[in-house]
């Protein structure tokens, strides 16, 4: 009961809610009665997992951009903490102004080898929300990442981020600490990182906020989530003067992890479980474990200076003139 | 050795003269509304005689004030393509179209090789006419070619940002190019070649968070707004109204992100002196100027 009370349905998962109540219905007038109803609440289960199924098979980009938004959607430190079973130490501050709640990272121990993870964290709940400023990173997150990119070179460990961004932080110290200069130093600093670089997107990727932790040798997409320049509602805002053009400006931004692979502006899509990576955590973290593994493998086995040539030459590579 | 020498000479009109002087012609100050003739504005770099402010300009009077003589234009004949087959409130074919016969520009960028006080180097400036000066593939492809450039001619490169940010129209595109050009400038470094960046008003978002950020020198032009988030946003955000002078070159002076400020009068000569005390002491083109 806990558990369905807890759980926040979206707007096109209407249908998936009403089984579920009338699931709720039977369970609790069986209850009630002591009339056997588990063949009927069988049958209904699996009417909610055929219907997820086929809801979450063709989603369109502005779904997508929901589920990617979705309140129990997993963030950085559940795939860091699945990841590691635990065996990691979280590494704080930027060494300069202070500790960006909104920027996590620090080394863990994955399947046996040790691996830097850094990424930005969203709260979990009104409070968390708060303190980790909605995964909005200042300045101060930025240079923590970098510092801690650094300690991974230095000790020839690799990188991976996940990125969970609505954007950096639009603030006025924001600005005042250098929030342009912060993501651009980044972005010059990570093309040399001289270790394998591996950057997940697991929720929101907006624009040089999320691109500020996101050069890497390999860049993934999870399934339901979006990467861009701009967020739909910002782009329906500016280019149509209203807030009301946010699906049309999904489907214009090309956002999805599809259309950014077919784009070739992203390496590979890591599938989601059925119903999406809120709807199975733990699954959806294994899913990546083994992307991750396979491709520090493939990138292990590449020279440092032919890796750093490779990834200066793909992003060289991105965009379209006429010649 | 024409290293002191200004392209354009000053022009002086006697007051008399003034009167015959067609409608039009006339420029007048926004900030402290003195009239001046156009010639005059232009004459003087294009910044108000009487209180120093620095009118918006596009990479041909850049070229004009910058390069001694003419220049070699690089990449010349890129246009941008539609990747995304991008529709807003019109066709971003039909708004490239448009723009290019509004402005007779490529698009947001031009890039020339030539010498600055005798130096040789390239420089990329940017056009806010076109669309803002905003970012999309034609920008980062032509700022990549001149970074090629100058590290072909094993020269400097310096960059005049003008932009509002992104392309949004070349959305995913877009936001590489910021990766790109970033890129780019870790092989300038590689070859120890300098890399200027100028940023003049206005330069914001993914230009700020990439190129204009990145130079061994960044120099801005007095009062240009500078900021990764516009001013707008950042009012929203803070839900009150900014204080005096945020986010203008002198603030970012004083924030530690700027090495210098310049007037636009001042430019040629004072990028030219950093550049020649860049280059090799060895280098002939340092011998040419202290000996001027
Ligand atoms: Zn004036």
């Amino acid at each position: 009961m806990n558990q369905t009370a807890m759980t926040t349905y979206l707007d096109f998962e209407a249908p998936i809610k009403e089984l579920n109540e009338q699931i709720e219905k039977l369970r609790q007038s069986s209850e009630k009665t002591g009339v056997d109803m588990s063949k009927a609440i069988r049958d209904l289960e699996k009417a909610v997992r055929d219907k997820t199924r086929e809801i979450y098979s063709s989603l369109d980009p502005w779904q997508r951009v929901q589920v990617s938004r979705h309140p129990e959607r997993p963030y950085t430190l559940h795939y860091i903490n699945t990841l590691t079973g635990g065996v990691w130490q979280e590494l704080h501050g930027d060494r300069n102004v202070k500790d960006d709640k909104a920027m996590v990272g620090g080394f863990g121990v994955m399947n046996g080898r040790t691996v830097m993870f850094i990424g930005q964290q969203k709260g979990i709940n009104t409070k968390m929300r708060q303190y980790r400023n909605f995964g909005m990173a200042n300045p101060e997150g930025y240079r923590k990442a970098l510092r801690l990119m650094k300690l991974a070179e230095k000790f020839n460990k690799p990188v991976v981020t996940f990125i969970d961004t609505p954007g950096a932080f639009p603030g006025l110290e924001a600005e005042e600490r250098g929030q342009g200069e912060a993501i651009a130093r980044n972005l010059f600093e990570m093309m040399k990182l001289r270790v394998p670089v591996i950057c997940i997107i697991i929720g929101e990727g907006a624009s040089g906020g999320a691109l500020g932790i996101g050069i890497g040798d390999k860049v993934l997409m999870l399934e339901n989530t979006w990467y861009s320049v701009i967020s739909p509602e910002s782009c329906s805002s500016i280019l149509w003067r209203s807030w009301d053009q946010k699906i049309t400006a999904a489907n214009a931004l090309k956002l999805t992890a599809e259309d950014m692979h077919r784009n070739k502006l992203v390496d590979g899509i890591i599938r989601e479980p059925h119903g999406g990576a809120h709807a199975a955590p733990d699954e959806a973290a294994e899913l990546v474990r083994k992307e991750i593994l396979k491709h520090l493998d493939k990138l292990g086995a590449i020279e440092p200076e032919e890796r750093i040539r490779q990834r200066i030459r793909k992003f060289c590579s991105m965009g379209v003139v006429v010649e | 050795m024409s290293w002191f020498k200004r392209i354009k000479q000053g022009v002086t009109t006697k007051s008399k003269e003034k009167k015959e002087i067609p409608e039009g012609l006339w420029y007048k100050c926004p900030e402290c509304k003195n009239v001046m003739t156009s010639d005059e504005h232009a004459a003087n770099y294009w910044v108000c005689s009487k209180c120093e402010f620095h009118d918006r300009i596009g990479s041909a009077e850049y070229f004009s004030l910058l390069f001694d003589e003419g220049s070699e234009e690089v990449a010349a004949g890129l246009t941008s393509g539609d990747p995304l087959t991008f529709v807003d409130t019109k066709a971003y074919t039909d708004r490239i179209r448009n723009t290019i016969s509004k402005t007779g520009l490529e698009d947001a960028i031009r890039v020339g090789y030539g010498r600055m006080e005798g130096i040789p180097v390239v420089i990329a400036c940017m056009d806010f006419a076109f669309i803002g000066g905003s970012m999309g593939s034609v920008v980062g492809e032509k700022f990549a070619r001149g970074a090629d450039k100058a590290i072909k001619e094993n020269c400097a490169f310096i960059c005049i940002s003008k932009s509002g940010g992104a392309r949004m129209m070349e959305a995913g595109f877009s936001l590489m190019q910021m990766a790109k050009t970033s890129a780019k400038l870790t092989q300038l470094a590689d070859h120890q070649l300098p890399y200027i960046s100028i940023l003049t008003d206005p330069t914001t978002g993914g230009v700020t968070a990439s190129f204009a950020m990145l130079g061994d020198l960044n120099i801005a032009e007095p009062k240009a707004l500078i900021g990764f988030a516009g001013p707008r946003v950042v009012k929203e955000t803070i839900g009150k109204d900014l204080p005096e002078g945020f986010q203008s070159a002198e603030f970012v002076l004083e924030k530690g992100f700027l090495d210098y400020i310049v007037n636009r009068k001042e430019m040629k000569k004072t990028v030219a002196q950093s550049l020649r005390m860049f280059l090799p002491e060895e280098h002939p083109e340092v011998r040419e100027g202290e000996q001027s």
